[in-house]
């Protein structure tokens, strides 16, 4: 089965939805801020004829025509490869320079890196993935990127030691959980192919031990966000009900930047947790983006 | 771990860089102090620069900044950003280190015209006219109406060497 037919029901618009899932995605690049500004990134570009394109929910991203690996912004590590919505979570959490961020399931370090951009480079941010494969992959973005407050580590998020770190919480968190990546269909066709519930219920069971483990990990006052680049209820929504009946956090409302739907209550029979649409959910149709989904929690403590 | 681990390096872990080689207990690790004096002497970037990060070996003399939290790192992959290379006779900053900080630089800084700009990023060796002193530069070149530092470069004998690394190397316009 084609699982994009599954959420046709939670979507406005059937037709837009099913099209929009099957043109291919915008390629876009986030300006690294520790390094550049936007205006001196795109007068590289205008000096070297690179044509690009402002988003408008996102001061610092551009889509580009070509790749950019071929330009004197990236070479100085100015700007970063990064799709379009995968910039929502960094922005939503908003950590400051100073704060001590953990990045659960960080590699290859988009998001990683957008995180120590907003710190100003400033804090401690812990890097966290647990396939040491991927790691180097973080590591590299890291470096070519100039970030210096990173620390890297490499366990298994859902029993994450902070004994190597000098302190015993965090004040945010961010989430980016391993999920069945339906949203980022646009980008890998192929992830449809190998789409099947088993996986769905087993990346489920995953999400819900790394997101208690963070909620654990995160002071009492402290916010964490949990996204997944998937439409999957069982991802998503159930996870945070999960999570609101085990650990001492609620779900808080926020105004994102581009258009979204409220995350849903029901599904398949089982309801969840009202507050839950205070999650967003992204559809490609909504902002010619991938799928996506993000929510913020506070922990009350 | 026994008592001896702090007698030698151990190229597995970061260790935290001694304040001055008088407080040294590891023989040839470099100290903070002469960290600072280097890049001060060599690039003229002041040791205010450095004011709040942190420095640690992990491998044989590859040198970390770090500017978060010190942590007890012994099982951590990573602290913060390659910075140094020392352990050998012309201690060697890195591409990355070059990148973040070169733009204060003030000595040393050698700049390219574009098309020796273009050379350099793809790794070329190149004839050169400087009258500097020889030895690791910091290469430049102007992007978007200001100076933009490249890496690093091995300036001897007339020619300058790109040394960046391989696979940041790349060919770009002029």
């Amino acid at each position: 089965m084609n699982p994009i037919d599954r959420y046709e029901p939670l979507v406005d618009d059937r037709e837009a939805f099913r099209e929009a899932c099957a043109r291919p995605l915008p390629y876009a690049v986030r300006v690294n801020t520790i390094k550049a500004t936007a205006d001196r990134v795109t007068g590289a570009f205008d000096d070297e004829g690179v044509s690009y394109a402002p988003v408008d929910w996102h001061p610092e991203l551009f889509t580009l025509d070509g790749k950019a690996g071929r330009t004197w912004p990236y070479f100085l590590g100015w700007v970063h490869g990064q799709e379009e919505v995968s910039a929502l979570p960094a922005a939503v959490l908003d950590p400051q320079p100073g704060d001590r961020v953990w990045d659960a399931c960080a590699a290859p370090g988009s998001k990683t890196t957008q995180l120590a951009a907003l710190m100003r480079d400033e804090g401690t941010l812990v890097g966290n993935d647990n396939s040491l494969g991927r790691l180097s992959a973080l590591r590299h973005n890291a470096e070519r990127l100039g970030v210096t407050n990173l620390v890297v580590t490499n366990q298994d998020a859902r029993n994450f030691s902070l004994r190597e770190l000098g302190f015993d919480e965090f004040d945010r968190a961010v989430v980016d959980a391993p999920c069945s990546c339906e949203g980022t269909c646009r980008k890998n066709p192929t992830v449809l192919d190998e789409w099947t519930l088993d996986h769905v219920r087993q990346v489920a069971g995953i999400q819900k031990g790394i997101l208690r483990r963070a909620i654990q990990a995160t002071r009492p006052g402290g916010s964490v966000v949990y996204s997944t680049c998937t439409f999957a209820p069982e991802e998503n929504e159930a996870v945070l009900d999960h999570v609101l009946g085990e650990e001492p956090c609620r779900l808080a409302g926020f105004e994102p930047p581009l258009k979204t739907s409220p995350g849903v209550t029901e599904w398949e029979g089982e309801t969840f947790d009202p507050s839950v649409e205070k999650a967003h959910r992204v559809y490609p149709h909504q902002n010619d983006t991938g799928g996506f989904f993000c929510a913020k929690l506070e922990v009350t403590g | 771990m026994s008592g001896d681990e702090k007698s030698e390096n151990d190229g597995q872990r970061f260790d935290r860089l001694p304040a001055t080689p008088s407080e040294r207990s590891v023989p040839g690790r470099a100290s903070r102090a002469e960290v600072l004096e280097w890049w001060d002497d060599r690039f003229g970037i002041g040791p205010e620069t450095f004011a709040d990060v942190t420095f640690w070996e992990k491998g044989a003399g590859k040198i970390w900044v770090f500017a978060g939290d010190a942590p007890d790192p012994n099982r951590v992959e990573g602290l913060g950003m390659t910075f140094l290379r020392t352990r050998q006779e012309h201690w060697k900053p890195t591409t990355v280190a070059v990148q973040r900080f070169g733009h204060l630089a003030t000595r040393n800084v050698v700049d390219l015209s574009r098309k020796e700009a273009k050379r350099f990023a793809a790794g070329e060796d190149q004839e050169l006219a400087w009258d500097g002193d020889w030895g690791y530069l910091i290469a430049t070149r102007v992007v978007a109406g200001q100076r933009a530092p490249l890496g690093v470069g091995l300036f001897l004998h007339g020619e300058l060497r790109s040394v960046v690394p391989k696979g940041t190397q790349e060919t770009l316009p002029e």
